[in-house]
């Protein structure tokens, strides 16, 4: 106690003044007011006494998995999924809510399974609803994720992951590439047709591949990106590259004919993005994991079906809180416009639900341009999201920022607290169905749905405290 | 409209920067659509569909530059201006951009500036009472001990704080901790004070630092200073942030004697604490204020027990050989001197009436403070009250409320005496008597102006030789206004009681 202490100072400045007058340094907090409405809520979380031990073993739990390929399969095999099942990406939504790229998607979609002739025909098929003998279901209810879209039926090929120390698995589809793809809402005759050599020739290959040359550490290859200029979201290009060193030899000794590897492989290193569906159920299966623990404030899923933005916690169950999805600020393709751009799309922010994307911009300075312009922006971004998160990744590590690990597990408390919302890298969708990509940029969620989340935290707090059961 | 399309060969940007460009290009004036890009597959499909007519030798290594210009600028903006713009925007994209601000932004929750903080770290909260549970529990999840400055916190999240402290033998101070003292550095308002063998444990920040200052004028030390605010001693938060305190000092090397300073604590918490004190090796000083015991003559029981002979507390100034009548009037910024004041003066004035009242017959609601209606009783107010620090600054910092009060006091002729507190220290105000001692002088002069008597103004001067202000300055300049400045609160309210005429307990507050 005789020892002159290191002070920290959250508050009055003229108190930090004071301190500062002895000869020792305040540490200043820049403090802020709380979002509107949120003091008691967030009072009655910080007083909540599972809530500390909740994040840290999900924070744990999230870092305990290791993510590996394990396998491709078409997706009625992966995900039980029968004819007329559609998964699509974010919160739970109907065609009618259903915003362009969606339908374009589930239009291409009905007409790659055969349930209409002609993708046009596919919106009255939709809207005669569920009697039409058709289901539609979020990617996040089947341990799936989908890009933009995220439109996945029975013979689209997935990729499988596994957590080797559980078992637990997760699934993407397999990357169609960039521009008029039928993710970004675009259903033409080509997209179709490259969706089915997809499924007939690419899937097959990968699948050999895989099961011939074991699984792939996807966990691994992640930290090896990061350290290669991918923040994984919106740049996958040394991720791609990797994995195609770790399959083409055995795509060539698999039995797979020389044509179809060939086609294969430049199908695949033409396409910087092709990582990215490999990089979202990693983050998946480790978020995954940090379900369904009862006083944790940690986000566990970050997701849009192109009219919603949804989150889920996870000491909140199923639970989605959802809001307006916002258009992304960025860059636009050719001519297009803010105009042209559909509100946010997909379950890839899953990606900065895990810590990596926008909450890594610090490690890719190649794309800084494209999403929040120049170096140090994308040095103080990666830092202000340490502001709203629970830890570091120890495995994933940024060297610019003296390898400090990226920032992990968002606290719905912390964004509440700070009004510091996620930073999410994104594609921008055409706003009209078949149109394709249009741009790129950064978005964030809408403000209103961590208030949400943490109303219901707080309730659940008080119910528990009150002695009774928590309510879903 | 004009199109124009050219491949640039050997040239290379990247997409993101040539994305830029394009964006650029297309906001100059005539330019309708414009379309930098390398010649990719996909880049030459996009250009296709916007209608741009591209070489069939463009390989992906060529940049391709497509203007489409409106027909109608074409005689303002020629193509050589577009090509230009193309020229300029593509050297911006390329040339080294002007450093970035790469200070790194202080952290904004309590929780992350501890993420690499060394281990004896202590927290200091200051932020409004409806937050500060917040950043409080971050510090005691993160192992530290935390002062909890803010007032208008809740008991509730008291409890829960201490006790999600007491788990993990953190110490918290507060909430509404005006003063610790904890390795030679002084927390919220704090007296500069030697090192020495005292460890104070206080349950709020004035009465702790009457102690300091009078323990500096006796040529005693002080160890370290530890608060444990108001409602630690309640029943329902049960101590234990006392005890907590009272264990650290009773580890500490440095500490061989301890006083404890509070109001009357709960019974059954009064039993507890004594019977713990009693326990440690540490001689414990109960300091528990009442009618009897003040806080001077608690410093000086403190000073016997160490064997350092009781100094004569210093005074500045004259007295004024006035005596009543009408009523005595004490504006206090200090809380805990405000309330010694009304247990010594009770015993011989009878009821008095405050804002923060020793029982609540005698209640002065704040809405009556702040409209300057002190009615015409004995008055006592405590202007950093919670209720009068809501979205304002404690009175220490910012004498506006009471410099009015005293106004508004000296015009009623019913004030026989005005009896004041000024406490110096870090964080109070750099120099109290610059506006006090004016205000002080102006009182007196109304007085004698609308009433034609003097009117006595007594001041408790609470502060170290060493603290910022100068404490002989400030003495002087107050001495100088016509105040009876003293160091003793106690001896203070003697005096200032003294001075107005009785009033027979069976008709006070009988008397309009």
């Amino acid at each position: 106690m005789t020892a002159a202490p290191t002070v920290v100072t959250v508050g009055t400045s003229l108190l930090a003044d004071a301190i500062d007058e002895q000869a020792v340094v305040a540490r200043r907090v820049d403090w802020q007011p709380p979002m509107p409405g949120t003091a008691d809520d967030l009072a009655a979380v910080a007083a909540d006494p599972l809530r500390a031990e909740a994040n840290a073993r999900a924070v744990a739990a999230y870092l305990g998995v290791t993510a590996q390929l394990v396998d491709v399969l078409p997706a009625s095999e992966a995900l039980g999924l029968q004819r007329g099942d559609f998964l699509h990406a974010g919160p739970p939504i109907d065609w009618e809510r259903a915003s362009g790229p969606m339908r374009g998607a589930l239009m291409g979609a009905a007409a790659l399974e055969g349930l209409v002739a002609d993708p046009e025909d596919a919106p009255a098929f939709f809207r005669a609803g569920a009697g039409a003998g058709y289901t539609l279901d979020p990617c996040h209810h089947h341990h799936a994720v989908g890009p933009m879209a995220g439109v996945v039926t029975p013979s689209m090929w997935v990729f499988v992951l596994e957590d080797a120390s559980t078992g637990a698995r997760t699934y993407c589809p397999l990357n169609e590439g960039l521009g008029k793809v039928l993710r970004y809402g675009a259903y033409s005759d080509d997209v179709l047709a490259r969706l089915r050599w997809m499924s007939s020739v690419l899937g097959p290959v990968l699948q050999r591949a895989v099961r011939s040359a074991g699984p792939v550490d996807v966990t691994a290859l992640l930290a090896q990106m990061l350290q290669m200029g991918d923040e994984a979201h919106n740049r996958n290009r040394a991720g791609t590259l990797m994995l195609l060193r770790d399959l083409v030899p055995a795509m060539i000794r698999s039995g797979s004919r020389a044509g179809d590897v060939a086609d294969a492989v430049a199908f695949v290193g033409g396409n910087d993005h092709f990582f990215l569906n490999l990089a979202m159920p990693a983050c998946k299966l480790a978020l995954d994991a940090a379900r369904d623990i009862e006083g944790s404030t940690m986000v566990v899923a970050m997701a849009r079906n192109g009219t919603d933005f949804g989150i889920q916690v996870s000491g909140t169950g199923d639970q989605w809180f959802t809001g307006p999805a916002q258009v992304a600020d960025g860059l636009y393709l050719g001519s297009y416009g803010p105009d042209d751009a559909n509100p946010d799309i997909g379950d890839s922010a899953i990606t900065e639900t895990a810590g990596i994307g926008g909450f890594a911009m610090a490690t890719a300075p190649a794309i800084v341009r494209l999403v929040g312009g120049s170096v140090p922006d994308a040095l103080a971004t990666t830092r202000r999201m340490g502001e709203i998160t629970l830890a570091e990744n120890p495995r994933w590590t940024i060297p610019v920022l003296e390898f400090a690990g990226t920032p992990t597990g968002i606290d719905v408390t912390r964004v509440c607290r700070t009004s510091i919302l996620p930073q999410i890298n994104t594609g921008m969708a055409g706003r009209v169905a078949g149109t394709g990509q249009v741009g790129a940029g950064l978005v964030t969620p809408p403000t209103e749905i961590f208030p949400a989340a943490l109303a219901a935290l707080a309730e659940r707090a008080h119910e528990r405290a009150a002695g009774r059961a928590p309510t879903e | 409209m004009t199109d124009h399309v050219s491949l640039r060969s050997g040239v290379y940007a990247d997409s993101v920067s040539l994305l830029q460009v394009s964006k650029q290009v297309a906001a100059t004036p005539g330019v309708r659509d414009a379309q930098v890009a390398m010649a990719t597959p996909l880049n030459l499909e996009t250009l296709a569909v916007m209608g741009f007519d591209v070489p069939a030798d463009a390989s992906p290594n060529d940049m391709v530059v497509a203007l489409r210009l409106d027909a109608a600028s074409v005689e303002t903006v020629s193509l050589e201006g577009a090509l230009a713009a193309v020229d300029a925007a593509l050297a911006a994209a390329s040339a080294p951009r002007a450093a970035g601000d790469t200070a790194v932004a202080p952290p904004r929750t309590t929780a992350t500036s501890l993420r690499d903080a060394p281990e004896e770290t202590i927290v200091m909260v200051s932020v409004p009472g409806p937050s500060a549970f917040v950043e409080a529990m971050d510090a005691v999840e993160a192992g530290h001990d935390v002062m909890v400055f803010s007032d208008n916190v809740p008991l509730d999240q008291e409890v829960a704080l201490k006790q999600a402290a007491a788990t993990r033998d953190v110490l918290v101070m507060g909430p509404d901790c005006g003063t610790a003292v904890v390795g030679g550095v002084g927390l919220g308002f704090a007296n500069v004070v030697r090192p020495g063998p005292v460890g104070v444990v206080a349950a709020s920040g004035t009465g702790t630092q009457q102690i300091l200052a009078l323990l500096d004028q006796a040529g005693v030390g002080v160890s370290a200073a530890l608060g444990v605010g108001g409602r630690d001693l309640s029943a329902a938060v049960g101590g234990r942030s006392t005890r907590t305190a009272l264990a650290r000092l009773d580890a500490d090397p440095a500490t061989t004697h301890v006083v404890l300073v509070s109001k009357p604590p709960a019974a059954e918490v009064a039993d507890a604490i004594s019977a713990y004190a009693e326990s440690l090796s540490v001689p414990v000083e109960l300091v528990l204020l009442s009618a009897d015991t003040d806080l001077t003559g608690g410093t000086e029981a403190l000073l016997a027990t160490l064997d350092v002979p009781t100094p004569t507390w210093r005074r500045w100034g004259v007295p004024d050989a006035v005596h009543g009548p009408g009523r005595l009037r004490g504006l206090f910024v200090g809380g805990t001197l405000c309330d010694e004041a009304m247990l010594v003066a009770t015993q011989e004035l009878g009821p008095i009436r405050s804002n923060i009242p020793l029982t609540g017959d005698d209640a002065l609601d704040a809405a009556s403070v702040l409209a300057g209606d002190l009615g015409d009783e004995h008055v006592m107010i405590d202007f950093g009250d919670d209720a009068l620090t809501v979205g304002r600054a404690h009175p220490m910092i910012d004498p506006t409320l009471r410099l009015a009060a005293l106004a508004h006091t000296a015009a009623d002729a019913d004030t026989a005496v005005v009896l004041l507190d000024v406490v110096l220290g870090h964080g109070a105000e750099p120099d109290p008597a610059a506006s006090l001692a004016p205000a002080i002088a102006d009182a007196r002069a109304t007085a004698a102006a609308e009433h034609g008597r003097t009117l006595p103004v007594v001041v408790t001067l609470v502060g170290t030789r060493s603290d910022p202000q100068d404490l002989e300055r400030q003495a002087a300049a107050l001495a100088e206004a016509g105040a009876y400045v003293f160091s003793s609160n106690a001896e203070a309210t003697r005096h200032a009681v003294a001075l107005v005429a009785p009033v027979p307990a069976t008709t006070a507050g009988e008397a309009r």
